[in-house]
C-alpha cells in the first residue's frame, strides 16, 4: 500500500515480539512434549487464548472448532495442531469482500471510541497515511469536550502536513463536522477525517450527540465513501465487546482500529468482536511514531501472535 | 449472555446451589466453575482466578459448609470473604506529611487517565483535606498534554507548574517542588507522560523523576476496562518504579472491573481512589469491601444508602416509606420520587447498587431531563382518581391522557409500566430500610 510496507510490517512484528515469544513458548510447551494432542492439551490451549483476552466464550468456540479438526484426522502432531489453530483463528477474522458505498473516490471517516484509546493520535497517523498516498486530507476537530484536545489534533495536523477545521472548546461537534464537510467540498478534499470526544458507551446523552454527528455526515456526504471506525485499546479486556456492540447501535461502525499493540497486550478481543458482531479490524497501531499505523492483515496478525 | 452482569451470573450460580439441601464436593466444584467463568469474563487475570477458586474450594469443601443448614449462604459468605480479603478490606487513605509537602506522583499507560486523575485528586485534596495543591506538568511528550493540565487546573482552581516540553521531566519535577515550597503549597501532584511498561527508556525516566523528588506516594493509574494484561502492567510498574497504590479510572462505564482484583493480587498495593465520571468532582475513595460485595451481586448497598441519605429529604422519605408500607404509593408520589432520585445521580448507576436487581431488565427505568418533563405532563393530564389508582386507566382514558399531555399512547403505557416497576423497586427500598443491618439485607438468593 505504501512505499515501505515491509518496514512497517517488521515494526509490527517487532511490536508483537514480546507477546509472541511468550505465547510461542507456552504453546510449544503444551505441544512439544506430547506430540499427540489430547483433551488436556486442548484445555491448556484454551487457557492460552483466554490470557490473550480472546474471552471465555470465544476461546471455547475456537477450541471446539479445533477439536473437530483434530478428531477428523487422527495422530495430529504438534506442528499440525499449530497450523490448525492458526487456520481456525484466521477463518474467524476473515472478511467478506465488500462493495463500495460511494460513487467517488472521496472518503469521509468518522472516528469514535471510549476515552483514552488513542483516537486523536490514530487520526494523526491516518492523515499521514493518506497524505503519503497523495491524497488531500482535512481533519475536523470534533472533540470539543476534552481540555486541549483541539490543540493536540492541531499538532498532529501539522506533523502530517494536512489542513484542519476547528471551533472553540465546548462548541457543538456536529457543527464542527458540518463546517468541515463544507470546507472539504469547497477545497476538493479527498479524505475528511472527523475526530470525536471519547465517551463511555453507557452515557446516553453523549451517545445521542454522536448519533447527530453521524446524521450530519450521512445527509451531507451521501455520495461519499463513508467509514466509521471504532478505536479499541488492545489493553482493554472483554469490555471492548460491549463498546463495539453499543457504538454499533448508534453509529454505522464499518471497522476497528486496534491501538497500542506495541505493549504486551495481545488484543485477542477482536476475535470475539469479529465472531459475534461481524466487525472487521482495518488498521493496527504499533507505536508512537506517525507512521506506526498498519493496514490490518488477519493472516499476518494471527501468524505474528502464534509463531 | 455476554452482557449479563457478573453480579447476576453469580446470583444464578448460588441460586442453583441454594436449591440443594446439602452441598457435595461436586456441587462446590460446579459452583466454582461458574465463579471461575464469571471472574474470567470480568477480566480478572487467569492466574488470579485460578488461585482464588482454589482457595475458595479448599475452604468450601469442608465441614463448614457440610454442616451448614443453607449451603448456598455459606458459599456466598466464603466467596465474599475471600474476595474482600483479596481486594484488601477497608479503604486505604493517604497520610499527609504533617510538615512540608506531600508529593504524589502519577504513573501509567497512555490513555489510562492520568491528567484527568491529577486534577480530580488535587480538587479532592483541596475540598476534603483542606490542602493547597500544586500540579506539576511532566508530560513533555504527548502533544498539548501540558495545556490539558493547565485547562483542567484552571477549572478546578488548582495552580499548575510547567516549564514547557524541552526540559527533562526530573528537572521539571524538582523545580515544581521548589515552586510549591516558595508558594506555600502543601501537596504536589506530578503528572507524568503515559508510557508502555516495556519502554525501557521511559521507565528509566520515571526512576529518574522518582530519585529527584522522592514522592511520598506513587500511584499507578489503571483503566478499569483493562484486560488480562493488567497483571503485566502493574507488576512491571511496581518492580521498576515502585508503586504505593492505584487509582482506578473510568469505573462509571459498564465494565466489570476485574482489573482491580488482578492489580491488587499481583502488586499487593491497594486501590485507593476511583474515577466515576467526567466532572472534576467525580472521584471517590475506593472501598474494597464494597467492590467485593458488588461483584458478588449484593450490590453496593452501603454506597447507595449513603447517596440516598445525602440526596433524599429525610422527612419526605419517611412519608414515602409509610405510604409504601400501606400500599398508598401513587403516581404523584412517583413524580416526587423521580425528582429526588434524579438528584442522586444517573439512575442506571444507582440501579447497579441495588442488590438483586437485574439492571438490564430495568432498562425501561432510565430517566433523563426531557423524559421527566413528559412524565410530568402525562401525570398532570390525569384525573386525581387516576393518579391514586392507575389500574382504572383503560384504553379511552389512555387516549385522553395522551391527547391532553401532547404525548403518544405508547408514552402513557410506558409510564404506567415504569410506575409499576418503580412501585416494586420502592418496595425493595422499604424492605432494606426495615433491616439496616448490613449482613441481614434481603438478598433474593438468601431467603
Amino acid at each position: 500500500m505504501t512505499e515501505n510496507q515491509t518496514g512497517i510490517f517488521s515494526r509490527l512484528k517487532e511490536g508483537l515480539a514480546k507477546s509472541r515469544n511468550h505465547l510461542k513458548e507456552k504453546i510449544d510447551g503444551v505441544l512439544g512434549l506430547k506430540g499427540r494432542i489430547d483433551e488436556e492439551s486442548l484445555e491448556e490451549l484454551e487457557e492460552i487464548l483466554i490470557t490473550a483476552d480472546v474471552g471465555v466464550r470465544t476461546s471455547m468456540e475456537v477450541i471446539s472448532r479445533l477439536r473437530q479438526k483434530v478428531r477428523a484426522e487422527k495422530e495430529y502432531q504438534s506442528q499440525d495442531i499449530k497450523t490448525a489453530l492458526k487456520s481456525v483463528l484466521k477463518e474467524m477474522l476473515k472478511e467478506e469482500a465488500e462493495g463500495k458505498q460511494g460513487e467517488t473516490d472521496k472518503k469521509v471517516i468518522l472516528v469514535v471510541g471510549v476515552n483514552g484509546v488513542g483516537k486523536t493520535t490514530t487520526i494523526g497517523k491516518l492523515a499521514n497515511l493518506y497524505k503519503a498516498q497523495g491524497k488531500r486530507v482535512l481533519l475536523a476537530a470534533g472533540d470539543t469536550f476534552r481540555a486541549a484536545a483541539i490543540d493536540q489534533l492541531e499538532v498532529w495536523s501539522k506533523r502530517a502536513g494536512v489542513e484542519m477545521t476547528k471551533h472553540s472548546e465546548g462548541s457543538d461537534p456536529a457543527a464542527v463536522v458540518f463546517d468541515a464537510i463544507n470546507a472539504a467540498k469547497a477545497r476538493n478534499v479527498d479524505v475528511l477525517i472527523c475526530d470525536t470526544a471519547g465517551r463511555l458507551h453507557n452515557k446516553k446523552n453523549l451517545m445521542e450527540e454522536l448519533r447527530k454527528v453521524q446524521r450530519v455526515i450521512n445527509r451531507e456526504m451521501e455520495n461519499f465513501d463513508r467509514e466509521t471506525y471504532i478505536v479499541l485499546d488492545a489493553t482493554t479486556g472483554q469490555n471492548a465487546l460491549n463498546q463495539a456492540d453499543i457504538f454499533k447501535e448508534v453509529v454505522d461502525i464499518t471497522g476497528i482500529i486496534l491501538t497500542k499493540l506495541d505493549g504486551t497486550a495481545k488484543g485477542g478481543m477482536v476475535f470475539a468482536i469479529k465472531d459475534q458482531l461481524g466487525i472487521p479490524v482495518k488498521f493496527i497501531g504499533v507505536g508512537e511514531k506517525i507512521d506506526d499505523l498498519q493496514p490490518f492483515d488477519s493472516d499476518q496478525f494471527v501468524d505474528a501472535i502464534i509463531d | 449472555m455476554a452482557f449479563e452482569g457478573l453480579s447476576e451470573k453469580l446470583q444464578q450460580t448460588f441460586k442453583k446451589l441454594r436449591g440443594k439441601g446439602k452441598l457435595t464436593e461436586k456441587d462446590v466444584k460446579e459452583g466454582m466453575r461458574e465463579v471461575k467463568l464469571a471472574l474470567l469474563e470480568a477480566d480478572v487475570n487467569f492466574l488470579v482466578v485460578k488461585d482464588f477458586v482454589n482457595r475458595v474450594t479448599e475452604r468450601a469443601i469442608g465441614s463448614e459448609v457440610m454442616e451448614s443448614l443453607t449451603p448456598g449462604q455459606q458459599v456466598v459468605k466464603i466467596v465474599n470473604e475471600q474476595l474482600t480479603e483479596l481486594m484488601g478490606g477497608s479503604p486505604s487513605r493517604i497520610s499527609f506529611s504533617s510538615k512540608g509537602i506531600t508529593k504524589v506522583m502519577l504513573v501509567g499507560l497512555q490513555g489510562a487517565g492520568k491528567t484527568t486523575a491529577a486534577a480530580k485528586l488535587a480538587s479532592y485534596f483541596k475540598r476534603h483535606n483542606n490542602k493547597s495543591p500544586l500540579m506539576i506538568a511532566c508530560d513533555v511528550y504527548r502533544p498539548a498534554a501540558i495545556k490539558q493540565l493547565q485547562i483542567v487546573g484552571e477549572k478546578a482552581g488548582i495552580p499548575v507548574f510547567t516549564m514547557g516540553d524541552r526540559i527533562r521531566p526530573a528537572d521539571i519535577a524538582k523545580a515544581g517542588v521548589s515552586e510549591a515550597e516558595k508558594n506555600g503549597n502543601n501537596v504536589v501532584i506530578i503528572d507524568t507522560a503515559g508510557r508502555l511498561h516495556v519502554d525501557e527508556e521511559l521507565m528509566s525516566e520515571l526512576e529518574e523523576i522518582k530519585n529527584s523528588v522522592h514522592p511520598d506516594l506513587t500511584l499507578l493509574v489503571v483503566d478499569a476496562m483493562t484486560g488480562q494484561d493488567a497483571v503485566n502492567v502493574a507488576d512491571t510498574f511496581n518492580k521498576r518504579v515502585g508503586i504505593d497504590g492505584v487509582v482506578l479510572t473510568k469505573l462509571d462505564g459498564d465494565t466489570r472491573g476485574g482489573a482491580a482484583l488482578s492489580v491488587k493480587a499481583v502488586t499487593g498495593k491497594p486501590v485507593m481512589y476511583a474515577g466515576i465520571g467526567e466532572k472534576i468532582e467525580d472521584l471517590e475513595v475506593f472501598y474494597p469491601d464494597r467492590m467485593a460485595s458488588r461483584i458478588l451481586g449484593m450490590g453496593d448497598v452501603i454506597t447507595l444508602i449513603e447517596k440516598a441519605q445525602q440526596s433524599i429529604d429525610q422527612k419526605k422519605a419517611l412519608e414515602m416509606e409509610k405510604k409504601l408500607r400501606s400500599q398508598q404509593f401513587t403516581l404523584e408520589d412517583f413524580m416526587e420520587q423521580l425528582k429526588q432520585v434524579k438528584n442522586m445521580g444517573p439512575i442506571d448507576q444507582l440501579m447497579g447498587m441495588i442488590p438483586g436487581l437485574n439492571t438490564a431488565k430495568m432498562g425501561a427505568l432510565k430517566v433523563d431531563e426531557k423524559e421527566l418533563a413528559h412524565v410530568e405532563a402525562i401525570i398532570n393530564s390525569m384525573t386525581p382518581e387516576e393518579r391514586r389508582d392507575p389500574s382504572i386507566i383503560n384504553g379511552s382514558r389512555r387516549r385522553r391522557i395522551a391527547a391532553g399531555s401532547g404525548t403518544r399512547i405508547q408514552d402513557v403505557n410506558r409510564l404506567l409500566k415504569q410506575f409499576e416497576q418503580t412501585r416494586k423497586l420502592m418496595k425493595q427500598f422499604a424492605d432494606m430500610g426495615k433491616r439496616p443491618n448490613k449482613g441481614k439485607l434481603g438478598f433474593p438468593f438468601m431467603k
